[in-house]
This record gives C-alpha cells, sequence and structure tokens, in this order.
C-alpha cells in the first residue's frame, strides 16, 4: 500500500497545499499589511506608526474625490463603448462565421499579443497632433485648427475602450455562440419577426455574456493608469495614477494605501449597482 | 378587427426585412470596420519599427531602413530588459501552472472541507485590480524589509499567474472521462501510476495552454511588476522608462517580435484543432 491510498483524505489538501499557501502568503497577507499600512501615520524620514488614522480615508476622498469619479466615469464610459462596439461583431462571428470562427476570435485576440504599453504608444501615434486623424478631423471642422486629441479624455478613453475591448468581446461571442439557433427558428414559426426573436430570445439568452464582458472590462479599467499617464495630461489622471505617484514618487504610503482600499470598495459597489440592475432586467426579460 | 391588424402587419413586416438587411449586409461591413480599428495599432507598431525617425520621437513617418531590425539591441538596457523578462516568465509559468494544475485537480477530483473557500481564493486575485495587487504585495516587501529586485518580481508574477492556471486546467479537468481511470485501477495500476500514465497524458493540452497563458500573461505585466521591481527593468518597464523620453523604434522591434511569436503559435493552434475536428 501506498502513502496515497492510506491516506486518501489527504490526497486533496496536498494537492491544494503549495498553490494555496502561496496565494495567502503572498496575496491574503498583503491585503492584510495594505489595510494595517492604511491606518497608520508618520513619514517616511521618521518612520510610520499605527495609530487607527481613519482620517487617511477622509483625507483621501477629500482631496481626491474628481480622480476618484472620473476613474469611475471612464472605466463606466470605456465598458459601454466597449460593449456597442463588440455586440454587433460578436454576433456576426457566432452565426455567420461559420468555419472561419477561430481564425476570427484569434483577430479578436491580437491586439493581447502586443505588449500593452506598446499598444498605448501606437494610439498615441495615431492620435498624435500631426496624424492623420486629427488632420482628418481638423478638415472636417469637427476639430478647431489647433485641436488635438492628446491629453484630452477622449484620448484617455479611447485608450481604455481598445485595450480592454477583447475582454468584453469574448465573453460575448460565447454566450452567443451557445444559443441554439432552433430556438430562433421556433421563435419565427411562432410568427416572430427576425427582430422580435432577436430581441426576445438572442439578446436575453446573451446577457450572460454582457454581465461578464462588463465586469472583465470594468474592473481593470477603473484601475488603470497607464493611458491616463501615456494619452492625457495630469487633468485626466485617474486615481491609479495618484496610488502610484504616492506610492512609488512621494513614498505617502498610508494615503496611498487607504486609496487602493476606497478604489476597491468603489469598484464592488459600482459592481453590486450593477449587478442589481442587470439581475432586475434579466427578470423583466424572461417575464416578458 | 382584422382591418387595424393589418397595417400593424405591414408595419412589422418592413421593420423585419430593414433588420434581415442590417443582419446580412451592414453587419458584414461593420465587422470588417470592426477589424481593420482593432488591427489599426498592431500595423502601426509593425510599420514604425521600420521608420527612420529624425527626432527622438518615433511618431511620423520619416523613411524606411532595416537598421532598427539589424540593430536591435542597440539601445543600451534593452537586451538586458528583454532577458529578465523572459527569464521571469519562463520560471512564473512553469511554477505557477505546476501550482495550479494541483489546485484544478484538487477541485474538480475531490469532495473536501473548505472547497467553496478554494474557489473564492482562486477567484479573488482575478476580480482585484492589477494595482491594488501590486500595492498590497509592496506594503507586504516593505515591511518585511526585503530587497526589491528578481525575487520580488518573480514572486509577484506566479501569484497572479497561479488563478489563471487553475481556470484553464479546470476547464479540461470537467470535461474528462473518469471511466478511463477506474480501468486503469482496475488493471491493477495504482493511483501514482494511474495519474502519470492516464490523467497527465489527457491534461497535458490544457497544461500546456495553462503554460502559454501564463507565458504571455507574465511578459506583458507591467503594473505589478513596476510595484515590485525596485531597480531591476523588464521589458514593459524599459518601455516605460523609454517612452517618456520618446520611446526608440527599437521598442516597435520587440513588439512586432512578441505579436509574430505569438500569432504563429495560435495559428498553429488554429490549424491543428482544424485539422483534428477534420478528422473527428
Amino acid at each position: 500500500m501506498n502513502f496515497f491510498h492510506r491516506h486518501r483524505g489527504l490526497t486533496p489538501y496536498l494537492l491544494l497545499a503549495p498553490g494555496v499557501a502561496w496565494l495567502a502568503v503572498f496575496f491574503l497577507v498583503p491585503l492584510g499589511f495594505l489595510a494595517y499600512q492604511s491606518l497608520q501615520s508618520g513619514n517616511i524620514d521618521f518612520g510610520y506608526a499605527f495609530t487607527w488614522a481613519w482620517g487617511n480615508y477622509w483625507h483621501a476622498i477629500r482631496d481626491y474625490r474628481t480622480q476618484f469619479v472620473r476613474s469611475l466615469e471612464y472605466a463606466g464610459i470605456a465598458t459601454l463603448l466597449a460593449l456597442l462596439i463588440s455586440y454587433p461583431v460578436a454576433y456576426w462571428i457566432a452565426f455567420r462565421g461559420g468555419r472561419w470562427k477561430n481564425l476570427l476570435l484569434l483577430f479578436i485576440v491580437a491586439p493581447f499579443f502586443v505588449t500593452y504599453l506598446i499598444r498605448t504608444l501606437a494610439w498615441e501615434t495615431i492620435l498624435s497632433d500631426n496624424g492623420f486623424v486629427v488632420n482628418t478631423l481638423q478638415s472636417l471642422h469637427v476639430l478647431g485648427p489647433s485641436g488635438r486629441l492628446l491629453a484630452t479624455s477622449t484620448a484617455v478613453v479611447t485608450g481604455i475602450t481598445y485595450n480592454f475591448l477583447p475582454f468584453m468581446a469574448l465573453p460575448l461571442y460565447v454566450s452567443l455562440e451557445q444559443i441554439d439557433e432552433r430556438m430562433l427558428e421556433a421563435a419565427e414559426d411562432l410568427y416572430a419577426s427576425k427582430l422580435h426573436a432577436f430581441l426576445r430570445v438572442t439578446l436575453p439568452l446573451s446577457l450572460p455574456g454582457v454581465v461578464a464582458g462588463t465586469l472583465l472590462t470594468f474592473i481593470p479599467a477603473a484601475g488603470d493608469f497607464i493611458n491616463a499617464q501615456l494619452l492625457g495630461s495630469p487633468d485626466n489622471h485617474m486615481i491609479g495614477n495618484v496610488i502610484q505617484s504616492k506610492f512609488l514618487e512621494l513614498t505617502d504610503y498610508p494615503a496611498a494605501a487607504s486609496m487602493s482600499f476606497i478604489l476597491m470598495t468603489g469598484i464592488l459597489v459600482a459592481v453590486a449597482v450593477y449587478a442589481r440592475i442587470v439581475g432586475t432586467e434579466q427578470l423583466t426579460g424572461t417575464a416578458a | 378587427m382584422s382591418s387595424i391588424a393589418v397595417p400593424r402587419q405591414r408595419e412589422r413586416n418592413v421593420l423585419a426585412a430593414a433588420f434581415g438587411f442590417v443582419r446580412y449586409h451592414v453587419l458584414t461591413v461593420y465587422s470588417l470596420l470592426f477589424f481593420a480599428y482593432l488591427l489599426l495599432p498592431i500595423a502601426i507598431v509593425v510599420v514604425f519599427s521600420f521608420n527612420h525617425p529624425v527626432g527622438k520621437f518615433n511618431f511620423t513617418w520619416q523613411g524606411f531602413t532595416w537598421d532598427n531590425w539589424r540593430y536591435w539591441d542597440g539601445i543600451p538596457g534593452i537586451r538586458g530588459a528583454i532577458i529578465l523578462s523572459l527569464e521571469i516568465a519562463l520560471i512564473a509559468s512553469v511554477i505557477a501552472t505546476a501550482l495550479g494544475t494541483a489546485i484544478a485537480l484538487a477541485l474538480v477530483r475531490y469532495g473536501f472541507r473548505g472547497r467553496a473557500t478554494t474557489n473564492i481564493l482562486i477567484f479573488l486575485p482575478l476580480s482585484t485590480p492589477e494595482i491594488v495587487l501590486g500595492a498590497s504585495l509592496l506594503t507586504l516587501f516593505l515591511n518585511l524589509n526585503v530587497v526589491f529586485g528578481f525575487w520580488t518580481i518573480l514572486i509577484a508574477h506566479i501569484m497572479f499567474c497561479i488563478s489563471f492556471a487553475v481556470v484553464t486546467v479546470k476547464a479540461r479537468l470537467v470535461g474528462f472521462d473518469r471511466h478511463l481511470e477506474e480501468a486503469a485501477m482496475d488493471l491493477g495500476a495504482n493511483e501514482w501510476t494511474t495519474f502519470r500514465k492516464v490523467t497527465l497524458p489527457l491534461t497535458a493540452p490544457a497544461i500546456l495552454a495553462a503554460l502559454l497563458l501564463c507565458f504571455a500573461i507574465s511578459i506583458d505585466d507591467f503594473v505589478v511588476t513596476y510595484f515590485n521591481s525596485g531597480s531591476s527593468v523588464t521589458f514593459p518597464l524599459f518601455v516605460w522608462g523609454a517612452a517618456r523620453i520618446g520611446a526608440p523604434p527599437q521598442v516597435n522591434v520587440i513588439g512586432t517580435a512578441i505579436f509574430v511569436v505569438a500569432l504563429t503559435a495560435m495559428l498553429a493552434n488554429v490549424v491543428f484543432q482544424r485539422r483534428r475536428e477534420v478528422r473527428a
């Protein structure tokens, strides 16, 4: 009899132990340290001491409310844009892709094969002051002669939308692809027009993909600081930029730690509200 | 009654016809435009890797040259950054996949106390913004006075890769025919032999997929690395530093090279799957 046979009940724990221990020590414990740090006061020269300094949280909200709101705003707009842009394409691949489905999906994730920072720099090139986008918009008088796209909120939202688009498109595709086309045939047999079949059958059935895609896009987008740094001006800085500079440039650790927690809470609240809304919509969708 | 129903019916037909037209033509054109949008920045990266910039900014097209490719490591620090990124990605993906596969096996194969908690622990890092992952590890290392560098980067990368590995391998294990293992046991193989000769070969594609995914995520990571690197420079950190003073075209060269390698690997996978489907 070998060891595994004698201790069958132990096997799962032995398999789990190393990975779970790694996550506990380098994910959970650090979150604890972050919480501990967020309630400290002092400065880098004289050291920090734990003083239940809840003031850090109030100061963070008082001084950086604009950046917090802006983060949720940019992330929200980018998520909505990503949804609107990629839904038709996900639909097209799922129902009309045929034997090319896998290849088309490969195109969808292609941006991920280029280093994140490099593809953001490519947007810097595209939106630059002498680039063809700005020139075209200027000749169409959408932009004034000295108008620019770089260093505006438009550029930042464009960058975020592009960078996280595959996170939206993939779950949408998965949920649309799973729809049994016989359901649509049944709807049409029951005299639903194609439009009604879409609104009453396809759309509600794709909602799980919409929810998953929204969360996968919104969460990283709200914490992002790369797009705001490379494509925006200080007026477009998000809370990620503030956390980053407080941690790595100003070494104001307690402030930065408390902001990280506020960001996490903000995201959780936004997600909860969203789940609430979608939940009821989904209910009315099935009830209709 | 019917006199009311007829015009409504007609209105519906017009709408339905319009929707049908949209579905069949506009949608296709739109999708092609979408792919153009998606691939435009990639094309820019590739094209500008052949640019011959005059000033320090590689923003406008000046002229064609092979020099950036010939002297890809002509910028001080770029070679070291690439080597460090490759080392970290290689080690982190192997360790994270090993740990993740073990967790996936335990989660799919065994009922045990704490299973739900483990599932939550796996999903939490995936739903935490990267900046919080990076910041919390930074505070841990700061408070323990750990020296930042290779090891802190490696620890961080393994941490955020584990969950991706678990999810990838788990997806495959769920659809696994357990009768094959029972058959092996019936034929006298013990658990370890069964695992080695049956389970492992059948899960190999998923393990390979997890390895590649972890490698890709690790080599691309900026945020968590930025917080925990000290003075070490990985390739994304090099790009970040270079972007502040104007990124040289060599950055595009490496970006293009990574893109081509990843694309080739994925295309090979698509072709391989297609062949298997045809044979099946």
